[in-house]
């Protein structure tokens, strides 16, 4: 029997109404208010938009409505690994709505947003305190724009000193952004092959490494959720041979305060603060991705630079080797506040207790479910664990299922065929800021899918059925796009 | 700790489940040599009410909108935000979801973003938009790459009316590709027709103008659009789709690619982000789009139901061959958009377009009624407008910094031709009161 | 074990050939319409196009995969399969007949001869895949 599902199934368009309306705007206090004596005709729209006509209370109820047909943190565990889904603090919401913050104009003059800019400079001291680099820019609006900054760096370091490179060398667990960056900066990108666990293959790095390669791109901890023990290692060989090394920070949640990409010898990292520093995710976004730097690469940096001069704050825009801007302003402002209430609430014993217990929650869910999953590397993991569900795969049982009935049981999905080189892998991320209580219950809906797997698989198949929609068909989607509303006529 | 739910006791059973004597043991493949081997140097931690008084405190240090009437614009707007916005994205069903992967879990998402791409494809006049871009400048540069791959050329003429602070993310994503920058001057506040048409080649990927341009001056889009595609460019238009509810929409007039920042459209100003960038495409470059799409589709029940899709444009699945880099977007903020357009409707967006020409209007003749000022352009123009001032415009903000107003981006910053000229925008906010006390100011800073 | 017609030829990209005079009729091999899962969209190029041996042509895509298309011979394209773009599942029902991808001139029908053979090939897929 399938459960009831909530039989709403509207669009806003089709609540519309003519003549009806939800906005309040004053009258017009000024004379001359008609557009067509103040602006050219042809400037002037022909027909209306067709937008739709519906009342504050029909807003209110369909997305409300809506809403309830989406998994999040608030509402479910959310184990996307990868993602750090953590719980996101309301006080944080609170600061980054305080008026002076919210409703301050990028442009205003600097001696009347000396707070924000207060704000903007302590938060990058604070971020490359935690990385152990010299210099951070808030600029990047996502963790792929700070790739694309720091890779332009790279770029831009190399140019300067006369050498023109052409390689990146990027691991085949990378991240899909990884190698899309690196092609954007204008970059061929040579796909290394990684050890079975994920780690670098010492022998084959050695092999690539060379006067073309302008750098080497690894996310540690890795996509297998392990730390890269031979990182010093690592770093000095592509040093010797003047290869620049980036750190993909995904996984920063793992190492607050236990490790530093910059005493690594990274050159680069970037930070996730929609990941490691509780700022929401938002459905998609936004997020933010500063990326920092060693000094020798500071006179790249995206412009303006928040610099602190006696006691004001203003923004430098006088660096001629500069990359450039990324956005139109300064960063993902909203962001900032959140992660620095964040990074202020924690204090650095609370960081370091962050990540301390995002990994013990992985490692505690990597040994509740190894026996009925195959693991993908020996030994303990970090702040996530890959699993494969290549035994269930053979009994007709993909990763896919799995995830389809998680949601039934009242999970949401972890990360599914990621990292590429595990068959059908299942990465799980529980965060620190889950309970055993909640871990435990995780469990057991995974053991108890991986018995259905043996005795009674046509209920994963057929799942899920408790929410809104069942299965959705994506070959049709793909093969007859729509891709917006249009009125039936 | 806040935060973390494990208690201590509860953290010792876990390890005594995994076989581990402390978290220590789990930390194995981290080398010695690798720890940091002292505390993190950072402020002590801060309780809430701390917390509070701190971000406050560095909060009233800022000049809000609340507090000072503000005239600033050149890419970021002082537009009302109606109450329920707010309300609604905080709904942690939306807030602290992710990325639609799951999409059974997720149709609250993906509803939204199937309406956000139907409205913002109606308001540009397109036929196709994507679930957001980071921002109007991040739109875009990633317009010109797309251009560029469509045509195969490598040039791009970027109108002197063009946001300058977009031109410069259209240089740095332009670094790569290697693509060429070219200018297409000015005549009077709008593009020189005949100016463009001797800058373009057989090698000009991509024509772009901004309507209302950046110094609020109303393009002759149409007349662009002929040239650019008289050349085999394609035509990119940088607007604001809060206009467009009023002001004609560049896909009517020929535009191939309409990309713009939707922050007017309830996502506050935030001291320039997280923004919203609009990206809209004719159905035939679809498949050569950044970002994700939402699509509509059936669940094995037949129900309507709604996905990701042409997912194969994107960096997950084809790496370094994907239209673009962008993962995480802005979909909260295209969410905020969704909820504005909806409560402002078919003829509320309309009606902001309305009050904010005649506000703007009649700002621009109480203030030229001020001896020595003038507007830089006679060009008509919409809800902003460049004024020519007989002072230092520098000198004038401050001044006007003590009346409480934030009386106009300087412009001297983006081109030193303007430098005595002061950019002011008047959004439907603006009250008549806020304007005449905005030329009295001027009028005393000026005497 | 999939479908290998004994009378055309075959790449290891998974391609066939059949060779009619100077000309090739292309398309991909049932064995890799298979792999891919439900084909959404094929590129190909348009008539007159000149494609090269073993260099890319085109793309093939399902939902969560993308094939690069690879020429097997050398010359210009004289036909597409129209059908494609409005029908891609045809390269899923019929590979080898109504999804056919490309008719090429070749500029050296010789190259057909360092193409596979259906014994060959079949040797190639056995044992990949599932």
């Amino acid at each position: 029997m399938h459960a009831a599902r909530p039989a709403y199934d509207k669009l806003i368009f089709e609540l519309s109404s003519p003549g009806r309306f939800a906005y309040s705007l004053p009258e017009c206090d000024v004379p001359d208010s008609d557009p067509a004596a103040l602006l050219p005709r042809a400037h002037l729209r022909e027909t209306p938009a067709e937008l739709p006509e519906v009342s504050e209370v029909d807003v209110v109820r369909h997305y409300s409505r809506l809403s309830q047909m989406n998994y999040g943190v608030d509402t479910h565990f959310y184990p996307l690994g990868s993602c750090t889904m953590k719980y996101n603090p309301k006080i944080n919401e609170d600061m980054a709505r305080l008026d002076g913050f919210a409703r301050l104009h990028p442009l205003a003059p600097e001696a009347a947003s000396q707070g924000a800019l207060q704000l903007m400079h302590e938060l990058g001291r604070d971020l490359a305190e935690i990385s152990g680099m010299d210099e951070v820019s808030l600029q990047p609006a996502a963790g792929a724009q700070g790739e694309l900054a720091g890779v332009l760096m790279i770029r831009a370091y190399h140019l300067a000193r006369g050498e023109r490179r052409h390689k990146v060398l990027i691991p085949d667990s990378a991240h899909g952004t990884n190698p899309a960056s690196t092609a954007l900066a204008g970059f061929s990108v040579v796909e290394l092959q990684s050890e079975t666990n994920g780690d670098v293959d010492l022998v084959d790095l050695e092999r690539h490494l060379d006067e073309d390669v302008a750098a080497f791109m690894i996310t540690q901890p890795n996509t297998l959720g392990l730390f890269e023990s031979r990182i010093h290692q690592i770093t000095e060989m592509c040093h010797a041979k003047g290869v620049q090394v980036y750190m993909d920070g995904a996984n920063f949640n793992a190492i607050l305060g236990i490790t530093r990409p910059g005493d690594l010898g990274f050159d680069v990292c970037h930070f996730n603060l929609h990941k490691t520093f509780t700022t929401p995710h938002g459905g998609g976004g936004p997020g933010s991705g500063p990326v920092g730097i060693k000094a020798h690469l500071a006179p790249f940096l995206p412009t303006p630079v928040v610099v602190k001069s006696e006691d004001a704050y203003a923004l430098d825009w006088s660096r001629p080797q500069s990359i450039g801007k990324l956005q139109a302003f300064w960063g993902n402002f909203g962001m900032l506040v959140r992660a620095y209430a964040y990074i202020r609430t924690m204090g650095p014993d609370g960081l370091r207790a962050v990540s301390e217990n995002a990994v013990l929650n992985a490692n505690y869910i990597l040994k509740r479910l190894e026996s009925d999953y195959d693991r993908s590397a020996p030994g303990p993991c970090m702040h996530e664990c890959v699993l494969s569900a290549r035994r269930q795969k053979r009994l007709g049982v993909s990763a896919m299922d799995i995830a389809k009935r998680l949601l039934d049981l009242g999970f949401y999905a972890p990360s599914t065929y990621f990292p590429m080189i595990v068959e059908e892998a299942l990465m799980i991320e529980p965060t620190e800021t889950e309970s055993k209580e909640t871990l435990d219950q995780f469990c057991d809906a995974m053991i108890q899918i991986a018995r259905e797997a043996e005795t009674s698989p046509h209920v994963i198949h057929e799942a899920p059925v408790t929410t809104s929609v069942r299965r959705l068909d994506q070959t049709l989607a793909a093969r007859q796009p729509v891709l917006r509303w249009r009125p039936s006529k | 700790m806040r935060y973390i739910s494990n208690t201590a006791a509860q953290q010792k059973e876990m390890l005594a489940v995994i076989g581990a004597s402390s978290i220590e043991d789990l930390l194995v493949r981290i080398p010695a040599k690798a720890r940091l081997s002292r505390p993190l140097n950072l402020p002590r931690a801060m309780a809430e009410t701390e917390l509070q008084r701190h971000l406050q405190r560095m909060s009233g240090l800022n000049a809000g909108a609340d507090e000072y009437a503000c005239f600033l614009g050149a890419g970021s707007y002082d537009h009302a935000v109606p109450s329920p916005i707010n309300h609604l994205i905080s709904r942690g069903e939306f807030f602290t979801a992710y990325t639609p992967y799951q999409p059974e879990a997720s149709q609250g998402t993906l509803r939204s973003i199937f309406e956000y791409q139907t409205m913002m494809a109606e308001l540009t006049g397109m036929d196709v938009a994507n679930a957001s871009i980071y921002d109007g400048a991040s739109s875009l540069a990633e317009a010109t790459l797309m251009a560029h791959s469509v045509t195969g050329r490598d040039t791009l003429v970027l109108s002197r009316g063009v946001n300058p602070l977009y031109r410069q993310v259209v240089e740095t994503y332009g670094e790569g590709p290697g693509l060429k920058i070219k200018s297409a001057p000015l005549g009077d506040g709008v593009t020189d027709g005949d100016a463009l048409r001797k800058a373009l080649s057989k090698h000009t990927a991509a024509v772009v103008i901004q309507y209302p341009n950046f110094f609020g001056c109303l393009e002759d889009v149409r007349a662009v659009a002929e040239i650019a595609h008289g050349a085999g460019a394609l035509l990119i238009v940088v607007a604001d789709p809060i206009n467009l509810g009023l002001l004609t929409p560049p896909g009517d007039s020929g535009a191939d690619i309409v990309v713009g920042e939707g922050q007017g459209l309830g996502v506050p100003m935030s001291f320039g982000g997280p923004n919203l960038g609009v990206f809209a495409v004719k159905q035939e470059l679809v498949r050569r789009m950044p970002g994700r799409l939402v699509g509509a589709t059936v669940d094995v029940d037949r129900q309507r139901g709604f996905v990701l899709t042409l997912q194969t444009r994107e960096q997950h699945i084809r790496r370094e061959k994907a239209t673009s880099n962008i993962c995480t977007n802005v979909a909260l903020c295209a969410l905020m958009a969704t909820i504005y357009v909806s409560i402002l409707g078919k003829r509320g967006l309309r009606k902001v377009g309305e009050l904010s020409t005649a506000k703007a209007h009649y700002a621009a003749r109480e203030l030229t009624r001020i001896p020595g000022v003038r507007l830089r352009f006679a060009a008509p123009f919409f809800k902003e407008f460049a004024l020519q001032l007989p002072k230092s415009p520098e000198r004038v903000i401050k001044r006007l910094m003590k009346d409480r107003l934030l009386a106009g981006v300087p412009l001297k910053g983006f081109d030193r031709a303007y430098k005595d000229c002061l950019l002011v925008a008047v959004t439907e906010k603006r009250t008549k009161d806020e304007i005449d006390a905005y030329a009295a100011a001027l009028a005393a800073a000026l005497a | 074990m999939a479908n290998v017609p004994a009378e055309l030829k075959y790449t290891r990209e998974h391609e066939w050939a059949k060779v009619e005079g100077d000309r090739a009729r292309i398309g991909i091999t049932a064995f890799a319409q298979e792999q891919l899962g439900d084909v959404v969209f094929v590129e190909l190029p348009k008539v007159g196009a000149k494609v090269t041996a073993l260099k890319t042509f085109g793309v093939v895509e399902s939902v969560k995969a993308v094939s690069d298309l690879f020429a097997p011979v050398t010359g210009e394209v004289v036909e597409v399969n129209a059908e494609l773009p409005k029908k891609p599942e045809l390269v899923n029902s019929d590979p080898y007949g109504q999804g056919w991808m490309l008719v090429i001139r070749m500029s050296h029908p010789k190259d057909v001869d360092s193409l596979m053979s259906a014994a060959d090939y079949e040797k190639l897929t056995a044992g990949s895949g599932h």
